[in-house]
């Protein structure tokens, strides 16, 4: 029994309109809250961080705490190595998995694959390190890209099929069957129709994804380790940018702590840009990103 | 009447059995489709299950030595070789829920507010930032923390406590670090996923929904709070999880501002110690295999926490499921 | 879409494949203690500019981390606050086939740092005052064990909100080892380790969280290394020694209390807080890096060779311009016959 529509008395009508206007005003201040917090940081490291921020940065090695002109130009190459091997390891896996559970799914298996990605999210990070330094790097007895960017990647997983499935549902059913109506098999509905049509959440998707795995420091203290030069191809140990900002964040000299945050900062813009380039790239094929 | 020509062929499918109708589904692609696809699913459950058999393996000198008496022991003690995980599945707990009392109302309250009420420009700018909020290592955060959180609660909390500290969860001294800083710091890190994700899924949520509700009268937030938002319920609430999930499995930042004593205090404004922490604290330092080992069985008890507390958040959902519509 | 992708795959795979042309530079990892980082980072820095094509790869995961690492053949020398104990010397034998040995690299020494509205100067601490603040038993600033020694102090009637370190470190060690040594009380209640059971207090992480606590909370009482302390240029405490005298730390201090330990044992595994003499600060600690004595790569070998003899020659004169004491001339003679037993 649905209840009866409030009545439309003077004092009703007054008292809902007082609760729309409270109740939106609140979201406003969470809203406020929310990227007051946000700005706040932001701020806090473009502050700290663009200060000190010099072509040095970029180009050199880092040097032994007291030389000034150092910089992480290897831990930047390597995060953006180590990301690269994590998003092709993590992404297709969560991304078909999501489609599996979005289109195909149903029944006992789905809800398995659902449960068993929530639990893989909540291992902690440093868990995540110690499994992928036994399974991988004590058997090949060193440290690597590779190891490093797989324990990242597996980490991408359950978040990738989480939000695939989501924003692959929100995709109304009518344009599936309008597709399918035309002679589409479903594979080739999903791939022509229905992906595309939820293109604006699945980036959304994979770029927070992204944003995540590229701040994570303790999967890499196991697998990556750290290197203060140059690691060539992909099976010795390398920098990364969240390890380099752990290592010089515990010292106690200000020109590492300068350093450090110099290295957020970089991190945060290296994310934005990869955000904003692929949501540009995107935008050209099909319809209007939000 | 004699056959029309058309482009569509309309002779009645070929049965579903046989060779003929197995190629033809295979160039289609949805065979392939459904292998691969059901491949990647069956990959995340296997990749967990030898993530659990590896800590089950690694931690059986733990397991053996103290057998279950490891859940409800309160001592740790490297030095004597002592361990026990109460007081980290508190903290955890503690922090957890600190964190999903505070986090989901301000997050979903934000989400509806870029979805509903902000002009798309200043709703897509100000989403795009706060994923970025996701992407700041835990480190700083928990830098921010100490820094800057910390000071600011110094202030805040005690002439607060003053007024409440009748009530023994506000009650002792505040030093700063507590499980109520932990909490706070672990909210503002699950925002980005709560609100980026709600608010996609708000915004696709069609628009002759909300019209209809308008169209009876409705005003714009009950159109968005009994219509909207219960479309929308599932995308939520999956973001929920995605949120309860990043809370658990902390590190960096929580260690850096939960006081890391190992002890349960009634109080939110004592120190305390979580799962996560105290793992990433001593792993490094761990020497002795009875020492790694409490450690990597701490990693499997998380693993249990979270299978209870992800059960029981889940029979919460269907159970508002079966009340509300659709 | 996929032109692009594509494109950009193929330029990263040149990349990573063209510098794999640099792999003919010799790479020597090692793993350890976080105390050390500044002066090891210094000295392989300084030594790979000597030599171009070697390269120490020196990664500060702890010490418990550096043991690990080298016990289970991941990286070629390991570093550590905390001599490694007959126990794991004996897994590394079982798992590496060979011996471990223990150089000392540099000192260090650990302060006590406070934290009272109105207390500028230096404390003064006997060890006495330590162990009781430190097991709950003294709680009091205004303690007499605490205003003995500091006549003319306005110490508070307040209570002491100590604070230790959270995570397992070799700070942590060499102050839990001196308390032991001068407290039968805490060596039986709580005993030495890199991670004990602290009776009371706050946790902070890392050093900076120590000093962060102690400086944010009042009526604190903490410890950190001297590197940070004098980095940080916080005032911390002077502390008794065993000829009685109240030492505050410094370089001199500390080389003096490695200098007078009596009896050096071969393989350098000695514990040098509580030591004799009248200028030894009390609360100090060798530091070491473990190199097992066969190294199966020659190149290796050799280079892990001649840095040991650098180390002990050259680096130990860029020790005091970071705020790390140097070795003393008698420790210096005996390793470099020590570094022979690397075949």
């Amino acid at each position: 029994m649905s209840p009866s529509p409030p009545r439309n008395t003077p004092w009703n009508r007054i008292r809902r309109k007082s609760v729309n206007a409270i109740m939106l005003t609140l979201t406003g201040v969470c809203t406020i809250f929310a990227a007051g917090i946000l700005v706040f940081i932001l701020g806090y490291l473009f502050i700290h961080g663009a200060r000190s921020l010099n072509w040095n940065f970029f180009t050199k090695l880092p040097t032994p705490v007291g030389e000034t002109g150092g910089g992480m130009a290897n831990a930047i190459l390597g995060s953006a190595k180590l990301l690269l091997v994590a998003t092709m390891v993590g992404v297709p896996i969560g991304f078909l998995g999501g489609v599996y559970l979005a289109e195909f799914g149903g029944g006992g298996f789905s809800f398995l694959v659902r449960y068993v990605t929530d639990l893989l999210n909540g291992v902690p990070s440093i868990v995540m390190g110690i499994f992928a330094f036994s399974i991988i790097v004590l058997p090949q007895k060193h440290f690597s890209t590779l190891a490093g960017g797989l324990a990242l990647g597996i980490m991408m997983i359950p978040i990738a099929i989480r939000s695939s499935e989501e924003f692959l549902r929100n995709v109304p059913l009518a344009l599936r069957e309008g597709s399918m109506a035309l002679g589409a098999s479903k594979a080739r509905a999903i791939w022509s129709v229905v992906i595309p049509a939820a293109k604006a959440g699945l980036i959304t998707g994979i770029m927070l994804n992204l944003a995540r795995v590229a701040g994570e420091t303790a999967p890499l203290l196991f697998t990556a380790f750290g290197n203060r030069y140059w690691s060539p191809g992909w099976e010795q140990p390398t920098a990364s940018l969240p390890v380099m900002i752990y290592t010089y964040a515990i010292s106690p000299y200000d020109d590492w702590h300068q350093q450090a945050w110099s290295a957020g900062f970089v991190l945060l813009a290296m994310v934005l840009s990869v955000n904003i380039i692929s949501r540009v790239i995107l935008a050209k094929k099909g319809p209007a990103l939000r | 009447m004699s056959a029309v020509p058309s482009a569509v062929d309309t002779r009645p499918p070929a049965s579903s059995g046989g060779a003929a109708a197995f190629w033809k589904r295979l160039r289609a692609g949805d065979e392939i489709a459904i292998a691969t696809t059901f491949l990647s699913a069956f990959t995340v459950i296997l990749v967990t299950a030898v993530l659990v058999f590896e800590l089950y393996q690694k931690s059986a000198i733990s397991r053996h030595a103290f057998g279950w008496s490891f859940l409800t022991s309160t001592t740790w003690d490297p030095v004597a070789g002592n361990f026990g995980a109460l007081p980290f599945i508190y903290g955890t707990l503690v922090t957890t829920a600190l964190a999903m009392i505070v986090g989901i109302p301000l997050g979903v309250g934000a989400a509806i507010f870029l979805a509903e009420l902000a002009p798309p420009l200043l709703s897509s700018a100000l989403s795009f930032l706060i994923e970025l909020l996701a992407a700041v290592p835990s480190v700083i955060i928990g830098l921010l923390g100490i820094f800057v959180m910390i000071p600011i609660l110094q202030q805040i909390v005690p002439p607060v406590q003053d007024k409440l500290s009748w009530i023994p969860l506000f009650s002792g001294p505040f030093y700063g670090v507590s499980l109520f800083t932990a909490g706070v710091v672990l909210a503002i890190m699950i925002l980005p996923f709560i609100i980026s994700i709600s608010r996609e899924v708000i915004l696709s949520v069609p628009n002759d929904q909300r019209e209809g509700a308008l169209a009876l009268g409705a005003t714009r937030w009950e159109t968005t709070w009994n219509v909207v938002v219960p479309y929308a319920r599932k995308g939520i609430a999956g973001s929920i999880f995605l949120a309860l999930a990043r809370a658990m499995g902390e590190t960096m930042a929580v260690t850096m501002v939960v006081g890391n004593d190992p002890k349960i205090a009634h109080s939110l404004m004592a120190p305390g110690y979580s799962i996560a922490a105290v793992i990433a604290n001593e792993f490094a330092e761990a020497t002795g295999d009875l020492y790694q080992g409490a450690l990597i069985e701490l990693g499997l008890v998380l693993f249990g926490v979270t299978i209870i507390v992800n059960g029981a958040a889940r029979l919460l959902v269907m159970s508002t499921e079966k009340r509300g519509s659709s | 879409m996929t032109s692009h992708v594509s494109r950009v795959l193929a330029i990263l795979l040149a990349v990573g494949c063209a510098s794999a042309a640099l792999a003919q530079q010799l790479l020597i990892n090692g793993a350890g203690a976080t105390f050390p980082y500044p002066i090891y980072s210094k000295w392989f820095d300084e030594y790979h500019k000597k030599f171009p094509k070697i390269s120490f790869n020196y990664q500060s995961i702890g010490s418990g981390g550096g043991i690990q690492q080298i016990t289970a053949g991941t990286v070629d020398f390991g570093a550590s606050d905390g001599p490694m104990n007959d126990k794991q010397i004996q897994e590394f034998k079982e798992k590496r086939g060979s011996n471990i040995l223990h150089f000392p690299t540099v000192l260090g020494a650990d302060v006590p740092v406070y934290n009272i509205r109105g207390v500028t100067g230096q404390l003064n601490f006997t060890p006495e005052a330590l162990a009781g603040i430190f097991l709950g038993k003294i709680t009091k600033w205004n303690d007499p064990a605490i205003t003995g020694p500091n006549p003319g102090v306005n110490l508070p009637n307040a209570p002491i909100v100590v604070v230790h370190r959270s995570e397992g470190s070799g700070t942590t060690y060499c102050w839990t080892d001196y308390l032991s040594k001068i407290s039968k009380d805490w060596e039986t209640k709580v005993g030495r380790g890199t991670s004990v059971s602290w009776p009371v207090g706050l946790g902070g992480k890392g050093n900076e969280g120590v000093s962060g606590q102690v400086k944010q909370v009042n009526n604190t009482l903490g410890y950190v290394e001297l590197v940070y302390a004098v980095q940080s240029k916080m005032t911390y405490g002077k502390v008794k020694n065993s000829a009685g005298e109240f030492v505050a730390a410094s370089l001199e201090g500390v080389t003096a209390a490695a200098g007078s330990v009596k009896d050096m044992p071969a393989d350098f595994r000695v514990s040098i807080t509580n030591p004799p003499g009248k200028t030894a600060y009390p609360i100090s600690t060798f530091t070491w890096l473990l190199v097992p004595d066969k190294i199966a790569d020659p190149a290796k070998k050799k280079a892990i060779v001649d840095f040991l003899h650098w180390m002990l020659t050259t680096g130990q004169t860029m020790t005091s311009a970071l705020d790390y004491a140097p070795l003393p001339k008698t420790v210096v003679a005996k390793e470099e016959k020590a570094i022979a037993k690397i075949m």
